[in-house]
């Protein structure tokens, strides 16, 4: 079942897109949203429950404070007011994995409203207006067995892991973002990419996309080129990176200018993401006349936060981010194109967590983006879950810096770390890594090295200097990568001299 | 009733108050009033049924842990060794908990109730679980899944409803002392068809955790008893903040205790009552009218003060709570799906059954009649587009007899009423007329949509059939000891004319003495 899409460049001759993102946080509070369990999701199944996360007969909940107080500092960062006073209310819908078959959200009355974020896009901003942020618990989590796909169709039994039922959320819904055109995919990528920096700036949650603990549900309609006005959305769920989030809107454009372009009409519907195949599937239909009977939660009373605290919370807020980032790419002498790459990977943090271990910009750029975003790649995991941690990467940096290890060396380090094989001195030592600089053994090396290779001795004879890498290399490959690169070199020039 | 009288027998007929002095005083133990209890309702509870699970083992033991504690001399709570029964309705921690429906059928709950852990904590032995209408919906006790419970004055009248069981089984000697929940009148109006005592303390006042909600905003759980005395004493043991409860309130209950004490010293001079003119005249019984006159008059015997109040917007009180209520509830009766507890039914005729067919089949036949009627009923009310026109503009009615209650206590200390229209009507009678049903609680439902306290307490007999009428007093938020002064003062007045407790001119049921 595949999709007829339009060229992307083709979809922007005759549409306008309308972005819009609802983004769920998942909030590291110790206990949950309306109980005193554990806020640990993973677990032997069923063990972090009580009767009011399993919705038992009788069972009330109360609102955790520590939750409220997130949810006030993720709206204050945001630029959002701050209700006075808010309630709760029972959203009323059957679900597998929700045990009172309503969750308790917020509806006409959210924390937080009215509020935005500047995200930057190739040196251009986008004012994206946050409509409201709420609190609301998440479910619990259906184990299909017995099927071949692990999904309910063709499953013998389900089971419900209520673990995570009743952890907080904060969902943040944004206003449809108009005028991004080509840009659109890039916007969103960009804005998921910036709330995630805030997020984990703000230390209210782990912002693990992968483990859901940030997830991205993207809305995206086409209208007629100029018209300025909104067309029928699509709303695809779950996006589970920011390169998905932007692949996501990028199909999704091209998929309803097809439709379009046929002259159909677009279907409401939640969608699915396929990251293996990069296209999205039908999910439900949905309509915004979808009944969830919303009324004010009975048992709970009214949030009303005072304005001192909600003055105190906004003392606690960290640097905006866009200044923030001006500010250390500065500090750090990045180009434009480096400071991009780091915001877009999402690995501003550990690099300044690393930077602030001692080592320097550049070092610490190089050795997240380039080597462990490309091993944590191979190894399909997010790069924080390979096990380094910034004052490790800072460490392996000191290292080289004292000419223990060359940057060959140092991947080894990296290889042990993963390994989980110890402290980089412990593998240094363990794997006997240590570069070889004295003269006695890297003379005999360098020597066997010219006289195996009498044409390249030549040609730096002849003044070739240049070519004197071939040699540095069998010197390498002699010494198992463990000699000191610079000083062979001095080494070759010296006795070819 | 003298020492020398409380023993063997007799034992069921002291009031918790008695009990517990005859405990201080060593003149009896808790297992003995626990095996009077129980044996009791070996003797009568075949034709009353006003309990759905008898504890006798873990009563008995409970009794035993309260008589070692006094023999130990460890402080005790004034209850301590009192039996109690409780209202299906609150979760109980090993006990089965239906709310006298059929998809709860076998639910053992793995936590007690607030409520409960207090009983517990201040040792009263719990002798079981009440009979109730399923969900606590109805005013007649007819529409338990487990049958009807029956009026000790008369078996073939109803205890009134929901909370009958209870009602029935203080009345009937039972138990002295029991749990119910009130959402619109269910420990009230069941308190006055029986001839006892019943309290809807403040909204908050008592914790609802492990109360299976019916309405939440409405529910209260208070005390069924034969005196004020003794709901005094069980309402202060019950009461006060549960951080459990968002909606608990956070300050100190008054004394209760205090109040009703000063009340039984009958002086209340200086008392303002109002005589609620909307809940008074037509649709009311003649015998339950003249007998709410007679206790009027005795209060200004006492010395009080009394005018007519009007609360204009009570009229519209039960149309605004047949909106509020079945909105709740449809709501908190979701979770019942068959999927984790309680019933579950396999529909016939399917194969390969969904979850939604199993939980179709389940509901049909785990549901009785009035449930389903009110779950729709409120599904309909919250569903979009109606909302507006039913639960918003509940909720706006709701605020006007709030403020028609506010209005009338700055004129007043206390309102007053009659508890129920009618005295007792025959079990059968109302069942295939929701809306007559439904009227029976037309005069305590203002006091639940407000969230002030109210007490029932007997007034007598009505000239025409003989049977109890229920006379309600009614005080601002948080002023619950108002009741107990008042009620105290009323029941002393009253029982100096009768020379004896209402429940005492009970007939015989089989099995007594």
């Amino acid at each position: 079942m595949t999709d007829t899409l339009v060229a992307f460049d083709d979809v922007l001759s005759s549409y306008d897109p309308a972005l819009g993102l609802e983004v769920h946080v998942e909030l590291n509070t110790n206990t949950k949203m309306f109980c005193g369990c554990p806020a640990v999701f993973g677990g032997e199944p069923n063990t972090q429950v009580c009767p009011t996360c399993l919705g038992l007969p009788g069972a009330m909940p109360v609102v955790n404070r520590k939750a409220v107080e997130s949810a006030i500092r993720i709206g204050l960062a945001l630029n959002c007011e701050i209700a006075e006073w808010c309630r709760f209310a029972r959203k009323n819908y059957f679900y597998p994995d929700m045990p009172k078959n309503f969750q308790t959200s917020q509806y006409d009355e959210p924390i937080c409203f009215e509020g935005w974020m500047d995200v930057d896009v190739d040196g251009e901003t986008f004012r994206v207006e946050i409509e409201r942020a709420h609190m609301e618990e998440d479910t619990g989590k259906s184990l299909h067995v017995g099927g071949a796909t692990g999904r309910i169709h063709g499953a013998d039994y389900s089971l419900v892991d209520y673990n995570r039922a009743g952890i907080p959320l904060i969902e943040i819904v944004t206003k449809p973002i108009m005028g991004a055109g080509a840009k659109a995919p890039a916007v969103a990528r960009a804005y998921v990419s910036q709330l995630r920096d805030l997020i984990l700036a703000l230390g209210v949650s782990e912002a693990r996309m992968d483990q859901g603990n940030l997830r991205a549900d993207v809305n995206l309609s086409l209208a007629p080129k100029g018209t300025g006005s909104l067309g029928t959305r699509t709303e695809t769920k779950n996006v589970n990176s920011f390169r998905s989030v932007e692949r996501a809107v990028r199909y999704e454009m091209q998929r309803h200018a097809a439709i379009l372009d046929r002259g159909e009409a677009i279907f409401q519907e939640t969608r699915h993401w396929h990251e293996d195949t990069g296209v999205t599937t039908s999910g439900r239909p949905k309509s915004d006349a979808d009944d969830y009977r919303y009324f004010p939660e009975p048992d709970l009373v009214p949030v009303a936060p005072s304005r001192e605290w909600v003055d105190e919370l906004r003392g606690t807020l960290p640097e905006n981010p866009v200044e923030r980032r001006a500010r250390l790419q500065a500090d750090w002498g990045y180009t434009d194109l480096e400071m991009r790459d780091v915001v877009a990977s999402g690995l501003l943090v550990p690099i300044e967590e690393t930077v602030t271990a001692g080592a320097s910009a550049q070092a610490a750029r190089k050795w997240w983006i380039a080597e462990l975003t490309r091993r944590a790649n191979d190894a399909g995991v997010d790069v924080v879950d390979l096990g380094v941690s910034p004052v490790q990467v800072a460490a392996v940096q000191a290292l080289v810096d004292a000419g223990t290890l060359n940057d060959k060396l140092a991947r080894q380090v990296f290889d042990g770390l993963i390994a989980g094989e110890g402290t980089p001195e412990e593998i240094v030592a363990a794997r006997g890594l240590a570069v070889v600089s004295d003269d006695g053994a890297l003379g005999a090396a360098v020597d066997a090295a010219i006289a195996a290779n009498p044409d390249v001795a030549d040609k730096i004879r002849d003044g070739k200097v240049a070519a004197a890498g071939a040699l540095i290399g069998a010197v390498m490959k002699e010494m198992r990568g463990q000699a000191d690169a610079a000083r062979v070199r001095e080494l070759i020039l010296e006795k070819l001299a | 009733m003298s020492a020398a009288n409380r023993g063997g027998a007799d034992l069921t007929r002291l009031t918790a108050a008695e009990a517990a002095d005859a405990l201080a005083a060593g003149e009896t133990t808790s297992v003995a009033l626990t095996r009077a209890a129980l044996d009791r309702i070996v003797a009568v509870d075949g034709d009353v049924h006003a309990f759905l699970h008898v504890d006798a083992e873990g009563a008995l033991e409970q009794a035993a842990a309260s008589d070692a504690r006094r023999a130990a001399g460890a402080p005790l709570h004034a209850l301590d060794g009192v039996p109690i029964a409780v209202k299906d309705v609150l979760a109980t921690e090993g006990l089965p908990t239906t709310c006298g429906s059929k998809i709860l059928e076998g639910w053992v709950p793995p936590y007690d109730a607030t409520v409960v852990a207090r009983l517990k904590a201040a040792g009263l032995p719990i002798i079981g679980k009440t009979n109730m209408d399923e969900f606590a919906m109805g005013s007649s006790t007819e529409h338990s899944a487990y049958g009807p419970t029956r009026n000790p004055w008369d078996l073939t009248r109803i205890p009134g409803g929901s909370g009958g069981g209870s009602a029935a089984a203080v009345a009937a000697f039972e138990v002295p002392l029991a749990l119910g929940t009130d959402t619109g009148g269910s420990i009230r109006q069941p308190g006055a068809v029986t001839g006892t005592v019943g309290v809807k303390p403040t909204y908050g006042g008592v914790s609802r955790y492990g109360l299976v909600a019916m309405a939440n905003s409405l529910d209260q759980v208070g005390p069924v008893t034969r005196t004020v005395l003794d709901s005094a004493l069980l309402h202060e043991l019950i009461g006060g903040h549960d951080p459990r409860d968002s909606t608990s309130i956070d300050q100190p209950v008054p004394d209760l205790v205090a109040a009703a004490r000063q009340g039984a010293a009958g002086d209340l001079s200086g008392l303002k009552v109002g005589v609620i003119t909307e809940l008074s005249g037509d649709g009311y019984q003649a015998g339950v009218l003249a007998r709410f006159q007679e206790s009027v008059d005795l209060l200004v015997e006492a010395g009080a003060e009394v005018v007519e109040v009007s609360c204009p917007n009570f009229v519209h009180a039960l149309a605004t709570y047949y909106l509020i209520m079945p909105c709740e509830a449809s709501s908190n009766l979701a979770k019942f799906d068959a999927m984790r507890y309680g019933l579950r039914v396999l529909p016939e005729g399917i194969d390969n059954p969904s979850a939604e067919d199993v939980m179709r089949a389940s509901r049909d036949a785990g549901f009785g009649d009035e449930v389903k009627r009110r779950v729709i009923l409120g599904t309909y009310a919250l569903s979009s587009g109606y909302y507006d026109a039913y639960y918003g503009t509940a909720q706006k009615v709701r605020t006007l007899i709030s403020r028609d209650f506010e209005a009338a206590f700055e004129q007043v200390d206390v309102l007053v009423s009659p508890t129920a229209p009618t005295t007792a009507f025959k079990l059968g009678e109302k069942l295939d007329d929701p809306i007559a049903m439904y009227l029976n609680d037309l005069a305590t439902i203002p006091a639940n949509l407000a969230g002030v306290p109210g007490i029932s307490l007997p007034s007598g007999l009505a000239d025409e059939d003989g049977l109890p009428a229920g006379f309600q007093i009614l005080a601002p938020a948080l002023a619950d000891d108002r009741l107990y002064r008042v009620g105290a003062a009323l029941e002393a007045a009253l029982e100096a004319q009768w020379g004896a407790p209402l429940l005492s001119k009970a007939p015989a049921l089989d099995g007594e003495n």
